[in-house]
């Protein structure tokens, strides 16, 4: 069983990139189940998905502690979702922050240095570099599952997320998206 | 080839594969998927209608019913409340055509002002409620759901809760069922509900239940597993959270009895609770299947929301069901420790930025300054305008404008304002108007017409002149309806004009009586262009 979970503000695609995991482990014949945050992720939420793939999967939310992966678009949503991460689990995350609706804002340095400390397979991808390098901010988070997808988490490679991209999002958006997963290939091993 | 769908988008293309001829309903979380599926996959030869309320939408369907055709209402679970008078004595009345009422709970509450249960409603109205555990599930059993309605000649509740509805899983699609077409109305007096025709379709009811239970005993999603003294019962999303926990724990030897469908099956209940010392019963909001198994009359102890063992509000979650059975089955947990984050930005759902909401709450906020005034809200984004301080009140669709008018009784000293939506105007709004005219009650309404059902995403409304079937419609006109009923003073501006804004509701303070500001632009998200 493999527990991916994708944490990111409302507006950053984690509903997408979630879609995008599972139909690429459905067409490998494993069992899929995801949840999803809806509704208030257009008002600038948290918003998190939960995808779980295997043998055999019953609760569609992943339980605490079990979360073998973790994807954040964001730096406070990852340490938002840390007490879902196992002890051996991977943390990707960006590291761009993005101010909330009804604050001042806030640093995105203390998120960043807890993960140090409390995650031992931590990689940080520079979230300015990798909006420059796909073009667009939209991308985001295609651009995230490309590197996670690249660095050999799940049970599934490139070509099998092309195809997922495919599946799911008009013609005229294939372009931008498949170098996004590139790009995020690229800053995996960068 | 399995298909990745979510529960909604399942229980949407189960009813189409089952023949399904009109779908009605009202937006509401976490329902509305249902019908824009059935709508997205609509070969044309299905009605599909968003109604003004759920209430008009039941109606529409139970006509439809009348006639033969296979019928289906989506609603969130509040929404059966509205529709909850035309249910009740449809069942006296009966149906000939299927029809399966959906009616989404929402434990949490994730998004809703209730943690109702819908299998209880389905106890007061003595009705049957199928509650899939899973989507694939779902998809199967809206068909019998269909079947089940026809065979009984009444309606039947569907209750999937969030978990279901908005999870996502592989769901193996399955041929079209076989199907007919209605035969149409054939005039009978069964079709008039006469306090005689109560009586004696009262008795028809209660010896249905009877064999509905019997019957559910031996539908498969009703299911009764394993041996042991100890035993465990759940049903919905909450059945997943157990086989979650056993297989955490090492799949312990326990008896279990899952429950798909009501009424209760009594006889499985009874399989159940037979060589059992003690049970213990995982759901979500009501005891339900824990007060049927109580009513069996057994010396089982029985563990469950009762006595405390499970929560009595909230949803459960995987952790929270595995730490009960561990505790049931007297196994230890280890200990958990994570460390503490620093402190996190809190991200409260707020308006979409170039909301018009923003700038209708702040001219009312700016041209009754100084004034002693209360604002009554309703449900809808609006009600996000509790950030901004413009939200005092807020209790159901179309109460704004009412309870704005019971305040309005006791402090007549007092600015009452009520904030409306235009969809929750046609849901529930006007009969509020028409009290306040008739009564001659001084309260000043805004209406925020943004020109969609916004919060559930953004789904049509009378409004807009657009329907669920394609091409166009007549367009039902706020300020006229407002001039038609009588309100003794009406203006329109658009929120975005700031100064015409704020001086359009000072002159509604000036004067007495029932007044309407109407505030007029088109919500953020649909600007781009509208879908349906």
């Amino acid at each position: 069983m493999l527990n991916c979970m994708i944490a990111g503000v409302g507006g950053q695609g984690t509903v997408l990139a979630s879609k995008l995991l599972a139909e690429a482990a459905l067409s490998k014949g494993l069992d899929v189940r995801t949840a999803e945050t809806i509704g208030m992720a257009q008002r600038g939420g948290s918003v998190v998905s939960h995808v779980r793939m295997g043998d055999a999967v019953h609760s569609p939310l992943i339980p605490l502690k079990s979360a073998d992966i973790l994807i954040a678009l964001e730096p406070a949503e990852a340490v938002r979702m840390f007490p879902y991460l196992s002890e051996g689990g991977v943390v990707l995350v960006c590291s761009t922050s993005v101010k909330p609706m009804t604050s001042a804002g806030y640093s995105s340095e203390p998120m960043l240095d807890f993960l140090k400390v409390n995650v031992k397979k931590l990689t940080v991808i520079d979230g300015k570099e990798l909006t420059k390098k796909c073009g667009s901010v939209k991308v985001l988070n295609v651009a995230m599952l490309g590197a996670a997808v690249a660095g050999g988490l799940f049970p599934f490679d490139m070509d099998d997320m092309e195809a997922a991209l495919k599946e799911k999002l008009p013609e005229k958006y294939w372009d931008i998206n498949i170098s996004a997963l590139n790009v995020g290939k690229v800053m995996f091993y960068a | 080839m399995k298909k990745l769908l979510m529960g909604n988008e399942a229980i949407a293309l189960g009813a189409v594969r089952a023949g399904v001829n009109i779908v009605t309903g009202y937006p509401g979380t976490p329902s509305s998927e249902i019908l824009e599926t059935v709508a997205k996959n609509n070969d044309g030869s299905i009605y599909v209608e968003w109604s003004v309320n759920e209430k008009t939408a039941l109606e529409v369907a139970a006509g439809g019913a009348y006639a033969g055709a296979r019928v289906m209402v989506t609603m969130k679970q509040v929404g059966l409340n509205v529709a909850s008078d035309p249910l009740m004595s449809l069942n006296y009345v009966g149906v000939k055509g299927g029809m399966v009422v959906i009616a989404a709970d929402d434990p949490g509450p994730i998004s809703s002002q209730t943690e109702q249960d819908t299998r209880h409603f389905g106890l007061y109205a003595k009705l049957a409620v199928f509650d899939p555990s899973t989507p694939e599930e779902a998809y199967q059993m809206i068909g019998d759901a269909f079947d089940f309605s026809e065979k009984y000649g009444v309606p039947v509740l569907f209750r999937p809760t969030t978990r279901v509805c908005h999870s996502c899983a592989g769901v193996e699609l399955l041929p079209d069922m076989p199907r007919k077409a209605p035969e149409g109305f054939k005039k009978d007096s069964r079709w008039v509900i006469f306090p005689r025709l109560t009586y004696t379709n009262h008795i028809k009811i209660e010896n249905a239940l009877k064999e509905m239970s019997a019957e559910l005993s031996a539908y498969p999603p009703n299911k009764l597993d394993g041996t042991g003294k100890r035993g465990i019962t759940a049903g919905g999303v909450s059945w997943q959270y157990v086989l979650e926990a056993l297989s955490a724990l090492g799949n312990p030897p326990v008896k279990l009895l899952k429950v798909s469908a009501y009424p209760f099956p009594k006889k499985l209940g009874q399989d159940f609770l037979d060589g059992l010392d003690e049970a213990l019963v995982v759901e979500e909001l009501d005891p339900v299947i824990e007060k049927e198994l109580h009513a069996l009359g057994s010396k089982v102890v029985i563990h469950g929301k009762l006595d405390g063992t499970m929560p009595v509000a909230g949803e459960n979650s995987a952790d929270g069901v595995k730490k009960a059975i561990a505790g049931f089955l007297g196994m230890t947990l280890p200990d958990t420790h994570t460390p503490e984050p620093p402190p996190l930005p809190a991200r409260p759902p707020v308006l979409c930025a170039g909301c018009p909401h923003r700038e209708s709450f702040l001219a009312v906020k700016e041209a009754s300054s100084g004034r002693s005034s209360v604002y009554s809200g309703d449900i809808g984004c609006y009600t996000l305008g509790n950030t901004l301080d413009m939200v005092d009140t807020c209790l159901c669709m179309g109460a704004g404008i009412t309870v704005a008018q019971g305040l309005q009784r006791v402090e007549p000293g007092v600015l009452h304002f009520a904030f409306i939506g235009d969809s929750t105007f046609f849901h529930t709004g006007i009969p509020g108007v028409i009290n306040a005219v008739a009564n001659q009650t001084d309260i000043i309404i805004v209406v925020l017409d943004n020109s969609t059902t916004a919060m559930t995403g953004n789904q049509p409304h009378p409004g807009l002149g657009r329907t669920m079937m394609g091409g166009s419609s007549k367009k039902v006109d706020i300020y006229k309806l407002m001039e038609a009923i009588g309100v003794d003073f009406i203006t329109r501006v658009n929120p975005f004009e700031t100064a015409r804004a704020k001086d359009a509701v000072r002159e509604a303070m000036e004067h007495k009586g029932v007044r309407v500001v109407l505030f007029e632009a088109p919500c953020i998200k649909i600007r781009g262009g509208a879908s349906c």
